[in-house]
């Protein structure tokens, strides 16, 4: 095990008061710990020398929840690709770098405290059509609804997102269009989805915008960022749905059938 | 009706409806931008041959064909400018705070900056428009020829004439290499927009799109470069 010397610029704010820069010397890093560890190291030095610690978000620290964040060295959840910062190694640094750890910035993802932010906009666009409303009740026989393999892996693809955020961080727009679509594309493209596809569709953009995320200008950096590797696809997918719903919106009849969704 | 007018005014206040019509409205300012450079392209064919290109596009239904394709356009640019001005101002809201540190991944140099190759393209398409269609500060308009015994407009003496004036030809050139900037970007971002692209043919659409912004820049640039600096028609 070899130890880093590292130089940190850690991004510090509370709240809506503007932020700033603090320039944090990290000794002795042990190379086989993660980002979030060397993260606790300094802040368990800070906190014996009396000074406020790093507030950051972090939670299962096993690349499942979506809870950790940073934007380190300018990307999001760093320099490794499909990889969040829990499971990022300090080995993957070197001795005498300076790394900045700044919070994912977008307005619609407000910082409460230094790295923290506040990603409920994310569970707003959810609760507007991210689901499929199901009555309670005995389950149905697993194989009454015939699932083509490569469907079903598609579907799974898209609901590897974790919600984390990178794509948000990552874009120059601060689009959630990665997001919105793996969360509706995920939906969209199984049977179970199909009698609110379209409502889900223009009610998850539809939030999308309220909350003030930018628009996708095709560029691709979210899929670059993403640490569970969603396709830009889904956004291809997202765009398609919308134009059909929006179409049967405007012109569609108000009486419905089976089979035209809704 | 009513109803209509309300789905359709939310499909243009969302993102994502504002970006189909810009993709749309780029798609035939596209198929404009090759017709216009297949047919100026016939000046190296000859004085008759742009002369009589000419004379069709002004007489073509009776002279009021090239007013249907003049309206069409202006309401393709101005749909494609109000919508990308209106979408890059709710990007720059989307973000206050700047990061300290950023670094792109992936994206191209061309397709950070659309909005400035956009609005330079803007002002060539006004200077262009008042150097060759309104003929503003200069007496291209009076120059005739005769063709097939009519009177037509000189076009080709009003190309060689435009361009023989350095500056002009220059900016022309720079105004070309924005556009194929803009193209390399634009032309396969319409069909991500669109809904189309797919794993298996959007490398193809990226590779149709430099090629397209290449064949615009030689195409285009091959007029003033071959008047200024090989002295064609001169």
């Amino acid at each position: 095990m070899s130890q880093l010397n590292l130089h940190l610029k850690v991004w510090r704010q509370n709240g809506s008061q503007p932020g700033h820069f603090q320039d944090i010397d990290a000794p002795d890093i042990p190379d086989h710990a993660s980002f979030l560890e060397m993260m606790d190291i300094v802040n368990e030095r800070l906190i014996s020398k009396g000074e406020d610690p790093v507030a950051f978000d972090h939670d299962c620290r096993e690349g499942i929840c979506g809870m950790c964040s940073m934007q380190i060295n300018g990307v999001p959840h760093g320099p490794e690709k499909a990889t969040t910062t829990c499971q990022l190694h300090m080995r993957k640094f070197r001795t005498g770098d300076t790394i900045w750890v700044e919070p994912f910035r977008a307005r619609a993802f407000p910082v409460l405290k230094d790295l923290m932010i506040d990603r409920s906009a994310f569970d707003r666009i959810q609760q507007a059509g991210g689901f499929v409303t199901v009555r309670t009740g005995a389950p149905q026989d697993a194989n009454a609804l015939p699932i083509g393999k490569e469907v079903a892996d598609s579907a799974m693809d898209a609901a590897e997102c974790i919600g984390c955020g990178a794509c948000v961080a990552a874009c120059k727009n601060a689009s959630a269009m990665l997001f919105v679509s793996a969360k509706a594309g995920q939906l969209n493209s199984l049977p179970q989805g199909q009698p609110e596809k379209d409502r889900r569709t223009l009610g998850m953009v539809r939030q999308m915008d309220k909350e003030g995320f930018g628009n996708c200008t095709n560029q691709y950096e979210c899929e670059a960022a993403c640490p569970k590797e969603i396709s830009v696809r889904w956004i291809t997918k997202l765009n398609r749905d919308y134009a059909v719903a929006a179409v049967k919106d405007a012109f569609g009849n108000t009486r419905k059938e089976a089979g035209g969704g809704d | 009706m009513s109803a209509v007018f309300d789905s359709l005014s939310r499909f243009y206040a969302s993102s994502i409806g504002k970006k189909i019509l810009v993709a749309l409205t780029g798609l035939v300012l596209i198929g404009f931008v090759l017709g216009h450079m297949i047919g100026n392209l016939l000046i190296f064919v000859g004085r008759d041959a742009i002369n009589e290109y000419g004379h069709l596009l002004q007489t073509a239904l009776h002279g009021g064909g090239v007013w249907i394709a003049r309206i069409g356009l202006l309401t393709a640019v101005v749909i494609h400018i109000v919508a990308t001005i209106s979408l890059t101002r709710a990007n720059r809201a989307a973000r206050l705070a700047q990061y300290g540190k950023h670094k792109a991944q992936v994206s191209s140099k061309s397709s950070r900056t659309m909005i400035w190759s956009g609005l330079t393209i803007l002002a060539f398409i006004v200077y262009h428009l008042l150097h060759f269609t309104v003929h503003a500060g200069n007496d291209y308009g009076t120059y005739k020829t005769t063709l097939d015994g009519h009177t037509v407009h000189d076009v080709y003496r009003m190309v060689i004439a435009g361009f023989s004036w350095a500056p002009a030809s220059i900016f022309y050139i720079i105004a070309m290499l924005l556009l194929s900037s803009h193209l390399s970007h634009g032309f396969s971002s319409l069909f991500q927009t669109l809904g189309v692209a797919t794993d298996k043919s959007e490398p193809l659409f990226k590779k149709l799109g430099y090629a397209f912004a290449g064949l615009i820049l030689v195409g285009n640039c091959s007029i003033p470069i071959a008047i200024l600096f090989f002295h064609y028609g001169r």
